[in-house]
């Protein structure tokens, strides 16, 4: 308080500063209902602007590097990808699954593959929706999703281009996933785009759904999508997102959940990719025994800055959420994990369970941790834990007595540290690409140490 | 709360039970008028016939202060109507002050009767507990007790006015060394303004051979306290400091805003207990201290070792954070805090480590109570810096909850960036189990003692860390604090 | 085989170990005992090669070489195998991946051919079996949630995949009930061959019943102060360490 340094609650950000600029070019801009829902987000990141670290929720998470690149709209008229390009960036899918997949933010429906559907399931692009179908989308848009509050989310709601909506009838079991692939790639001039993802799951129904988040190239992009998950009662949603973007990637990433009587949603986020990212879930408990299952892995090396940010609002009696995080830093990485557990009044009998675990690989990396309670009814049991630190050497020596050397050693170690996870993780399909993603983390790993 | 009737009715009487030391001495007092101003700061300090470096140090705290009004923090869990700083009062001393008394038998027999009634007659300490006791009223110390046995081993217990003016050379070399007149809104206040507290020096190698002891109380209306503690521990030497606050009950809002700073250099160890029962106001939120205090401890040396012991039951609202900065290697910091509100009371409390120095240890272990409509938060820091190889931190914070209206937080902040550092926190939230309840009261317990009881046992790792006289006052505290509770 | 000749050793500044000379032959089998703190389970580290334990003087020959100037893996690779007195749990990695890891790496060392998960999982059932540790177990993560017994099983079902030249067993009977010390006792026991040795850390002489040493070693202070036949150990049975001269009451 007694320096003169002036520090503000949010950066300038040209590129949101030429939103009329754009606005004309956005789908949808003959909606009246749309149009006002941009104009009052507009508006609203305007009065909040991009939040700096003296914003209690960004304190760990700088954003005024993102606000120095030139960021423009997509324009994705020359950008030529072949299914090839998207198959290389990806592992093998080894079942059927609805695929969708996103150039810079744009569904391309010809590298898509949603095929046949269940009658009355809703799978379709966000910008195609808005021209075929306006009334179908305007309950549901930016409903779960709330402006206030949140600068990201504003800027989301009004630059949206392209998204999903997914509306999956009364009891209808989705067997086969929803594979929901975006390709970043960067260009002459830094891209920025921002998906748009609507999902409603009506009463007993069952939905799964993957989102894998690549990028094309070393160069800057910024992708800032924004995910709305209505689940009614006893519907059960499996939200599971791999994070792998490219090194010059800006990913931050909002998930907002509204779950109602008995219902479930259990959410899985791989994170490995990207210089700079956040993901963000909220969940609000709002119907009595609902419960909600997050967890997440992040490995990081060089530079690159993850951050997770969870809150879990308990709102009602007979709730349940668990929340795992682990992660593994190395070089100068830096981890960031803030998880909060809000019980409000009445909502007794909530249990809510929340751990953070870290390993630091190398002296450089940084993990800076906010477990948060935050409880105003008596009959709750909650804990969170949090732990850092670096591989155990009682471990280390006991698998070296076995004749491993010390390389292969904390390899295992890392490998076991964060396949507690995989156990976690209903669906068997994300289970195996979880695993296939740390070792294949682990041997590049390997690779750059040789 | 699914609890019996008999519990509901229990708590609820823990919600009603009064503050048994909110009574007010009346004794003449001279008091500078309300308000704060440049004046006031110079009048505070003719009045105490300090050295003009300290004026002038006083003077910056205070013109810093004008222009950071608006930064008065606002990041903690509670809520206040704005202070109108201009309302209170910045000195009050009893008015026998003018001729300082030499010894107890020469203080106002009326003051002496106040002490009793608190339980701290200080006679009987002198004789019967060894204790050394400062005792703060309103605004200066008017007696300390077995200063004359503490000098030959030469420690220095006295009030920190005296010290300016007996020790001056080591007041300025370390006032304002652990937490600078900038620090933060309160302290800056405080640096502008404070009127006594205690000082105490520990010579290198000198185990000070008796708990040191100060009691603050607030009598005055409208009166501020500002008192302002440093105590440094030379090398190798050891002392265990012990505080206790009380004050009368009062319709206004009373502000304590205190500043604690400690030293402790090579394998010097200083325990600070505090047992604060400050007034917290009546039932519906009336009245009730502020208390609004900085406590940092900084282990300048090698192996040294700083471990703060706290008891809040009292205040309106309670602010602080005492803190350990573990600069010297293989140095130590623990904090042991029990937090018990009751009605409409509001803590936000909680503690930083700072590690600087390879292999440094810290320890924090938090208990929140809170009852009937209040608010208790647990706010902590454990930073981790670079340099800090091997540093250690074990945290467990446990909160309970008394009753559906009250509001129990958990805000902790981990942040490391040494890898061979490890640190492991651990939180829960749960209410009184019904089924221990119900084994207490199997056994013959009555409710009320059972909750008492469970209660003390929930913060028995943090009342074992107090010197003995205090553990008996602690624990009655706690059984006061929830007594009522039970019918 | 092992010759350990006037071993000083220091652990967090303190001297444990003494002057310790001991030497076991190929073929045999060795008891060590002792009071609590007389150096038992320092012996074990320091031969398997823990950081921490400080040698001071004095040295280890295994197999003609400086044991004490390779790494722990290597130890282990040449031959040398600790069981545990408490193997360590660690979440996460799964018994079976561990074991299959451990396996292959002294295998490629002797260049033997290492094992594809077929064979591997063929080779561990058949021994497995016969300590009784179920296929269940082997899915579990390493040691996690595994009994007392089970903990102590599944190292000597390491030993025999490992096939050590040198085998030492720490406290290995602790925390065993009698059924399942007869199993455990009966894996070492088929492991006894003409060229291996296998060195037994123990409290209690009826360890010794099961496995019957050929020589026994009373450890104290940091020094071997007597050594005998495995009447020895009967001996010790009897009278308590005090009656060969120890402070009474020592080994608990």
């Amino acid at each position: 308080m007694a320096t003169s340094r002036k520090q503000e609650r949010s950066i300038p950000l040209a590129y949101a500063e030429r939103y009329r600029e754009f606005a004309p070019a956005l789908p949808g801009a003959d909606l009246p209902w749309l149009k006002n829902l941009r104009q009052e987000a507009i508006a609203r990141f305007s009065a909040l602007g991009l939040p700096s670290p003296r914003v209690e929720a960004w304190k760990y998470t700088n954003l005024s590097t993102l606000a120095k690149q030139p960021f423009v709209p997509v324009d994705d008229a020359d950008i030529a990808v072949s299914p090839a390009d998207v198959a290389a960036l990806l592992p093998p899918e080894d079942g059927p699954s609805y695929r969708m997949v996103f150039v810079n933010g744009r569904l391309r429906p010809e590298l898509s593959a949603v095929g046949e559907l269940p009658p009355n399931v809703r799978i379709c692009g966000l910008a195609q929706a808005l021209t075929d179908e306006p009334a179908q989308l305007e309950p549901h848009l930016g409903r779960v999703a709330a402006l206030n509050g949140h600068a990201l989310v504003a800027l989301n709601t009004a630059f949206m281009e392209d998204g999903c909506l997914i509306q999956v009838p009364r009891d209808e079991a989705l067997e086969a996933p929803i594979h929901l692939i975006f390709l970043g790639r960067p260009g002459a001039t830094p891209p920025a785009y921002h998906p748009r993802i609507v999902v409603i799951a009506e009463l007993g129904s069952r939905v799964t759904l993957i989102e894998s988040h690549v990028g094309a190239g070393q160069g800057v992009y910024w992708s800032n999508p924004v995910t709305e998950i209505r689940a009614e009662p006893g519907a059960v949603v499996g939200h599971y997102k791999f994070q792998d973007e490219g090194p010059g990637a800006y990913h931050i990433a909002r998930t907002d959940v509204a779950l109602a009587a008995g219902s479930r949603y259990e959410s899985f986020v791989m994170a490995v990719g990207a210089g700079l990212s956040r993901n963000e879930i909220r969940v609000a408990l709002g119907g009595e025994g609902a419960d909600c299952r997050l967890f997440g892995g992040y490995m990081m090396r060089g530079r690159q800055h993850v951050d997770n940010t969870t809150r879990i609002d308990h709102l009602v009696p007979g709730c349940t959420s668990r929340e795992t995080y682990k992660g593994v830093l190395d070089n100068r990485s830096r981890g960031v994990f803030q998880g909060q557990i809000v019980v409000h009044k009445g909502a007794q009998k909530s249990d809510g369970r929340q751990l953070s675990r870290t390993l630091l690989l190398s002296r450089e990396a940084e993990i800076d941790t906010k477990p948060e309670l935050e409880i105003y009814a008596d009959d709750v049991t909650c804990s969170h834990g949090a732990a850092v630190g670096e591989l155990d050497d009682d471990q280390l020596f006991y698998l070296r007595t076995r004749g491993i050397d010390e390389a292969a050693a904390r390899g295992l170690l890392i490998e076991g540290f964060m396949g507690e996870l995989a156990d976690e993780i209903g669906f068997a399909r994300v289970r195996d690409r979880m695993l296939a993603t740390v070792s294949a983390w682990l041997s590049e790993r390997r690779e750059e140490a040789a | 709360m699914t609890g019996t009737p008999d519990s509901m009715r229990a708590i609820e009487s823990a919600v009603a039970e009064k503050y048994k030391y909110g009574f007010v001495t009346d004794i003449a007092a001279e008091s500078a008028p309300p308000g704060l101003s440049e004046a006031i700061v110079r009048f505070i300090s003719a009045k105490k016939d300090e050295p003009e470096w300290l004026l002038d140090w006083r003077l910056k705290a205070y013109r810093l202060w004008t222009t950071v009004q608006e930064r008065e923090p606002t990041w903690a869990k509670v809520q206040y109507p704005k202070i109108d700083y201009q309302d209170a009062c910045y000195y009050s001393a009893p008015i026998s002050d003018a001729d300082r008394p030499k010894s107890l038998d020469e203080i106002d027999p009326q003051l002496l009767a106040t002490y009793e009634k608190l339980g701290i007659p200080l006679k009987e300490q002198e004789v019967l507990a060894g204790v050394a006791v400062d005792a703060v009223f309103d605004s200066v110390s008017v007696a300390t007790t077995f200063k004359g046995k503490l000098a030959e081993m030469g420690v220095i217990f006295c009030p920190i006015s005296e010290a300016v003016r007996e020790h001056p050379e080591l007041v300025r070399r370390y006032l304002g060394s652990v937490v600078p007149y900038a620090d933060n809104f309160f302290a800056t206040l405080n640096s502008a303004v404070f009127t006594d507290g205690s000082f105490v020096y520990i010579p290198e190698g000198v185990r000070c051979p008796m708990e040191l002891s100060t009691y603050f109380r607030i009598n005055a209306a409208n009166t501020g306290q500002f008192e302002r503690t440093l105590i440094i521990a030379e090398a190798g030497s050891y002392v265990s400091y012990l505080e206790g606050c009380t004050a009368p009950m009062r319709d206004e809002n009373q502000l304590h805003a205190a500043v604690v700073e400690l030293v402790a250099f090579d394998d010097a160890e200083i325990k600070y207990s505090t047992v604060q029962n400050w007034y917290p106001g009546d039932e519906n939120g009336k009245g009730g201290i502020y208390n609004f205090v900085t406590k940092r401890g900084a282990c300048r040396g090698r192996n040294a070792k700083i471990s703060w012991t706290q008891v809040e039951t009292g205040s309106a609202i309670t602010w602080k954070y005492p803190s350990c900065i573990l600069q010297g290697d293989n140095s130590v910091g623990e904090f042991y805090s029990v937090a018990i509100t009751n009605n409409r009371q509001q803590a936000d409390t909680g503690t930083k480590m700072i590690h600087i120095g390879k292999n440094t240890k810290s320890r924090i272990i938090s208990k929140g109570i809170a009852v009937g409509r209040s608010d208790s938060t647990y706010r902590g820091l454990v930073r981790i810096l670079p340099g800090a190889d091997n540093a250690r931190n074990y945290t467990q914070c446990d909160s309970l909850l008394i009753g559906e209206q009250c509001g129990a937080h958990t805000v902790p902040y981990i942040e490391s960036r040494n890898r061979s550092a490890r640190i492991e926190h651990e939180a829960t939230t749960s209410k009184i189990a019904e089924d221990q309840l119900f084994y207490c009261r199997q056994r013959g317990i009555g409710e009320e003692d059972a909750v008492a009881l469970i209660v003390n046992g929930f913060c028995r790792e943090v009342l074992q860390e107090l010197p003995m006289e205090f553990a008996v006052e602690a624990q009655k505290l706690v059984g006061i604090s929830l007594e009522g509770s039970v019918g | 085989m092992l010759e350990i000749k006037n071993l000083r050793v220091v652990v967090d500044d303190k001297e444990i170990l003494k002057g310790l000379d001991l030497t076991v032959p190929a073929g045999e089998v060795h008891a060590i005992m002792g009071p609590n703190g007389s150096g038992k389970s320092t012996l074990s580290y320091v031969l398997a090669g823990r950081d921490g334990y400080e040698v001071r003087d004095g040295g280890v020959t295994y197999l003609g070489k400086d044991l004490l100037a390779i790494m722990p893996e290597q130890r282990a690779r040449e031959g040398v195998f600790l069981a545990f007195q408490y193997p360590v749990e660690i979440p996460g990695v799964g018994s079976a991946t561990f074991l299959k890891t451990a396996v292959n790496a002294v295998r490629k060392h002797r260049g033997e051919k290492e094992f594809d998960a077929l064979e591997f999982l063929k080779l561990v059932r058949a021994k497995r079996e016969a300590l009784g540790i179920s296929e269940e177990m082997m899915r579990r993560p390493l040691n996690v949630g595994f009994s007392g017994g089970e903990k102590k099983r599944n190292e000597i079902l390491q030993m025999s995949l490992l096939e050590p030249r040198l085998a030492i067993l720490d406290e290995t009977d602790s925390g065993l009930d009698i059924d399942a010390l007869k199993v455990v006792a009966d894996g070492v026991n088929a492991l006894r061959r003409e060229d291996r040795a296998i060195v037994v850390i123990t409290h209690y002489q009826r360890w010794l019943d099961y496995i019957v040493p050929d020589s026994v070693h009373v450890l104290s202070e940091g020094r071997v102060v007597r050594s005998g036949g495995k009447e020895l150990a009967l001996e010790l049975e009897q009278n308590g360490y005090g009656g060969i001269g120890l402070q009474a009451g020592a080994a608990v």
